[in-house]
């Protein structure tokens, strides 16, 4: 944590840290606290009144059908989101981890959807599934598949799930492909010579060798998936058809900005906070483990 | 590996082929709905081989009033913006990190670890979960519609600090040692040893912390009211909106390349810098 040798006590570090500290004392500490403070009250929507109300805004909200619905859905959503960028990404390390010669290549080929954004993703996708001109669309009507995500909630769920899992699947991959070879090639080429083909080898070595990667690949998942896919759900389709679509962060955002309840908003958000906390602390236990490993 | 068959390596390579197909198709349909006209994106089915309007869509979206019926300003003025944003969010992260973490771990003073565990908190509170009250706060410094606003309450950062944590803490203590024996005071010993010392970590973060930056969407949205501060990632917001009257697919699709192209170009030049930053900081 400190080193052993140090330089002298002065007003020094205090300069050094300033900046950052200032910083998070302003537009993190101080707002965090005012969330917090504001999930007590009951404003009106100029906030100009308002009312200290004790935990009725929770209170509210954890007996509001409505929020539980949303709950369920971010789940379902973050647990698709995770289960496909993953699989895919598993199959693609999977083959790529055997490529010789070109894996570079294909890891190139493979890693830059990571750099676009969630709303220009949205964007890509909205246009190939828009219910007139889509390019897919127009494929799934020649089969007899009829398409509109405005209207249909579950397709609507299906899109921003394959638009958000798409993003996700170069992080997974570098991921995947990285522990792979760090497996030792003598322990799959003594495997192999006991007979244990491809595929068996896959699941009895390489597979489970692998699992802590996949275990933190899956907090990261679920936190992109519930914070990081706002851009996605709002450019694609704003939450709807009615709420088939609103996500938690989804939900803070148009309960506050938008419905202006700012102390629903402000309970939802401290909701939110106590996922971070904990998914946090999660990833972290597990990261100091992963060194050792 | 060890057995050598060739129906296994064609299989191998015709599963990867297939799989960077299915991750390229959204891209090949943006790229060829910009080299179209906008009449013809209105046709269906629309096109999927390119056609021989990029330059015009590409001046007039670049130079033009943007998408009729959406009020966003000239594309390269917005992208002017993002990048302002993202070089001020991946520089100001870097520069209060590095001194941040220089400070507590070669210092020892009175509240080392609590403003240790004040950073580490920030990590816990994403913009997404304080948007409201960072948004009045914002507000009252009078820093709506600025680039300070834009850049300045997201630049605190936890995994920076970190990471230079990290890297600082396996500097050998004899580099210090002989530092101090030949006279260097701390702010020479950190540009002349450390700094040197961090360079590729540093470079690594920059990648990450640019694409970061560039793709930020929420926190624009909120705080930019005026066209001339929008950033490009935003706009692409707006143009769908206004797609619900007059869909110019073209016009959208130019845009949407424009805003992916300055993030995945630096992932693909700076390949090695980006893994090493990604499996560095852990996201």
């Amino acid at each position: 944590m400190l080193k052993r040798v140090h330089f002298p006590r002065s007003w020094l570090p205090y300069a050094l840290v300033a900046p950052q500290i200032v910083i998070t004392l302003v537009f993190f500490i101080w707002p965090a606290s005012q969330a917090l403070y504001q999930s007590l009250l009951i404003e009106d929507a100029w906030g100009t009144t308002f009312e200290f109300v004790w935990f009725e805004n929770f209170e509210v909200l954890l007996t509001d059908k409505l929020y539980h619905a949303t709950v369920w859905r971010t789940a379902l959503f973050s647990i698709l989101v995770a289960l496909l960028a993953m699989s895919f990404a598993l199959v693609l390390a999977g083959f790529a981890d055997r490529v010789v010669k070109g894996a570079t290549a294909y890891r190139t080929l493979l890693i830059w959807p990571y750099a676009i954004a969630p709303v220009v993703a949205g964007a890509l996708w909205v246009f190939m599934f828009d219910p007139t001109l889509g390019i897919i669309t127009y494929w799934l009507a020649a089969v007899g598949a009829e398409w509109n995500h405005k209207l249909n909630g579950s397709q609507a769920m299906a899109l921003v799930v394959l638009a958000a899992a798409w993003k996700q699947v170069a992080y997974n991959f570098l991921f995947f492909l990285a522990a792979m070879q760090s497996i030792p090639k003598s322990v799959l080429e003594s495997a192999a010579i006991d007979g244990a083909g491809p595929v068996k080898r896959f699941w009895t070595i390489i597979f489970p060798l692998i699992s802590p990667t996949t275990f933190f690949l899956l907090v990261i998942n679920a936190v992109y998936a519930f914070f990081d896919t706002f851009g996605i759900i709002h450019a694609v389709t704003k939450g709807g058809p009615g709420q088939d679509t609103t996500i938690m962060v989804y939900k803070v955002y148009n309960d506050g900005f938008v419905g202006l309840d700012l102390g629903g908003s402000a309970a939802q958000s401290v909701v939110l906070m106590a996922i971070v906390i904990v998914l946090t602390v999660v990833q972290f236990r597990y990261v100091e483990r992963r060194v050792e490993y | 590996m060890v057995e050598n068959r060739r129906i296994l390596d064609f299989f191998t390579h015709l599963v990867l082929l297939l799989g960077i197909a299915t991750i390229a198709f959204p891209i090949w349909i943006t790229l060829v709905a910009a080299t179209h006209d906008g009449v013809r994106m209105l046709q269906v089915p629309v096109p999927i081989t390119p056609g021989d309007k990029f330059w015009e869509n590409l001046t007039l979206t670049l130079f033009g009033q943007g998408l009729e019926g959406s009020e966003t300003a000239p594309v390269w003025r917005m992208m002017l913006n993002s990048l302002v944003m993202a070089l001020t969010i991946a520089g100001g992260k870097i520069v209060i990190s590095l001194l941040s973490a220089f400070a507590i771990v070669y210092f020892k003073f009175p509240f080392r670890m609590g403003f240790f565990w004040m950073i580490f908190i920030t990590l816990m509170l994403p913009v997404e979960v304080r948007i409201l009250p960072t948004f009045e706060v914002v507000a009252d410094l009078g820093l709506l519609n600025s680039y300070a606003g834009l850049s300045i309450p997201l630049i605190a950062s936890a995994t920076a600090t970190f990471m230079f944590r990290q890297v600082f803490l396996t500097i050998p203590d004899e580099l210090l040692e002989s530092a101090r024996v030949d006279g260097a005071g701390p702010m020479r010993f950190f540009w002349d040893i450390l700094l040197p010392l961090s360079r590729t970590n540093i470079a690594a973060l920059f990648v990450i912390l640019f694409i970061y930056g560039w793709n930020q969407y929420l926190w624009p949205l909120l705080i930019t009211t005026d066209r001339d501060m929008y950033t490009i990632v935003m706009s692409i917001k707006q143009m769908l909106e206004a797609a619900e009257q007059s869909p110019q697919w073209n016009i959208i699709m130019m845009t949407s390349l424009l805003a992916m192209l300055p993030p995945v170009i630096v992932v693909i030049a700076m390949q090695k810098l980006f893994v090493k930053g990604l499996t560095e900081t852990e996201k």
